[in-house]
């Protein structure tokens, strides 16, 4: 009994050691820090020579897309301002060539306008002064005619009324009665 | 008898771990008083209020250790 | 009487909350020497294949778009570059892959730990006190061989009245001593509990008229457990930063 109560007593003892708290059983102390330091070492290794100048790298990678990407942007960005203002000058430019030659184009047709106009006046003128010209031929033509016949018909009369006459007379005669 | 003593006392140990969720508690209250009252600097502080709480709640694991210990160990 | 109760209670539970942690020889054989392989080396090593298929194979295209598994690789970098820049001051980022090493041994280690049947690495106080060891070494040799002698003046609180100094300078040097234990604690204690509180979950779900509220409260605990898992990796990496930040710029 009394043994069976020491060997009890014993392994719990022994289950107490090992399995009462783990964390205090110091006889696997050496073995845990000897693995730790080993995986530490390990890891710190892994780190420092491959994963984190890879990350850094990668990160400085990235950033530079990133900056050279938003100078390409500002880049294009100035240029569209550029050709912005490359257009509206052209357009001012256009503006300002469609009212020149809008301009030039009344002057021309003005100063045609004007020729025609000149021209025009300047042949009624020259008709009308024409014209002026044949009435006063015909009105002269008319007035000779007028006197021829005057003349003959005084000198007819003359004649018949039995009076002898002259020619020049009656030519003075009438001149003097048609100028009146 | 010591035994059972022994399990008393980690009882007795095991109130200091409900001590330190208070602490902690008063910790994580104040960080949020005063972030809702200063939202803007809050996201700047969180490795402080972290700190705090590490702190604390340290105190509410030696006790919870010590109730092990007592457990298990003596 | 002890012991009867102890057997009570080992036949309440179906299994010991603690069996999880026990670190066993993974062939055979029961002694636990220097270099014999156990489920510790499996774990970490298996830590080791998550780091570099996260940093390495996922970053093998070096894509300028990346692609998911980059993706993960470049936030984990910027999350951790960020931190050490803004934590521990633009001269800390030399330091950057040694504090980045801690991060993911931590968080793959804490996540791996979190798959069902698996073993976790940092619930145990050899592996965080290696750990904060390491930091804690790092850090003091940075201190002296950055600032020399003049690193003591991190003790010497010049802000303080002259007759609190010595006072404070003992208080500051105790502190300062307590760091890596408490830096470790912390990341094994909230692991363990977290283990060790789902396991005893684990145990009622054998009895059947609890099992289904337990089998809630696994579930619910696994779900804090993944945000401990990431949160106390972060807060080892951010408290490391900050010491560090203290042996760069010791001035208080």
């Amino acid at each position: 009994m009394a043994s069976n109560t020491t060997d009890a007593a014993g392994h719990a003892a022994e289950a107490a050691s090992a399995s009462g708290m783990p964390q205090l059983d110091f006889s696997s102390w050496g073995n845990q820090i000897f693995w730790l330091l080993i995986t530490l070492v390990v890891i710190y290794f892994v780190l420092s020579r491959i994963a984190l100048p890879r990350i850094a790298a990668v990160l400085a990678e990235r950033q530079g897309t990133i900056t050279n990407d938003i100078a390409a942007a500002e880049e294009l960005k100035a240029k569209a301002v550029e050709a912005e203002e490359a257009y509206n000058k052209a357009l001012v430019d256009a503006k300002a060539e469609a009212a020149r030659i809008v301009a030039e184009t009344k002057a021309e047709i003005q100063a045609d306008l004007n020729a025609a106009t000149e021209k025009a006046d300047a042949e009624i003128a020259a008709k009308a002064a024409e014209s002026e010209k044949a009435i006063a031929e015909i009105r002269a033509g008319a007035l000779e005619s007028i006197k021829d016949v005057a003349n003959a018909t005084t000198a007819e009369l003359v004649s018949t009324l039995g009076g002898k006459a002259e020619d020049a007379d009656v030519a003075k005669a009438v001149d003097a009665q048609m100028k009146g | 008898m010591e035994g059972q003593l022994a399990h008393i006392g980690a009882g007795i140990a095991g109130l200091g771990t409900g001590i330190a969720a208070l602490g902690v508690g008063n910790v994580a209250a104040n960080f949020l008083a005063g972030a809702l009252r200063n939202p803007s600097a809050a996201a700047s502080q969180t490795a402080t209020l972290f700190i705090g709480i590490a702190f604390a709640e340290a105190l509410g694991i030696f006790s919870f250790l010590v109730a092990l210990l007592l457990m298990f160990a003596v | 009487m002890a012991s009867e109760a102890h057997g009570a209670e080992q036949g309440g539970l179906e299994f010991h909350p603690m069996d999880q942690f026990l670190v066993k020889p993974l062939f055979g054989g029961d002694h636990i020497g220097l270099f014999t392989i156990t489920n510790v080396t499996l774990w970490m090593a298996l830590a080791v294949i998550a780091v570099v298929a996260m940093m390495v194979v996922g970053t093998r295209r070096r894509a300028i778009i990346p692609s998911r598994g980059q993706s993960i690789g470049e936030l984990a970098y910027g999350f951790i570059y960020k931190m050490v820049e803004d934590v521990a001051g633009k001269d800390a980022v030399k330091f950057f892959p040694y504090i980045m090493t801690l991060f993911m041994f931590i968080v793959m280690a804490n996540f791996l730990g979190l798959l069902p049947m698996s073993f976790t690495t940092t619930s145990h106080f050899a592996v965080t006190i290696g750990l904060a060891l390491l930091v804690f070494v790092t850090v003091t040799v940075v201190g002296f061989v950055k600032n020399g002698a003049a690193f003591l003046g991190l003790f010497w609180v010049s802000s303080a009245p002259l007759a609190l100094r010595p006072i404070l300078a003992i208080i500051e040097v105790i502190s300062y001593f307590v760091r890596p234990v408490s830096h470790s604690i912390r990341l094994a204690g909230n692991v363990m509990a977290g283990h060790a509180v789902i396991k005893v979950f684990a145990g009622f779900a054998a009895i059947a008229v609890v099992s289904p509220v337990s089998i809630v409260a696994i579930t619910a605990m696994y779900g804090l457990e993944v945000l401990v898992a990431f949160i106390q990796a972060y807060v080892f990496t951010i408290l490391t930063c900050v010491y560090l930040k203290d042996a760069l710029h010791p001035s208080h």
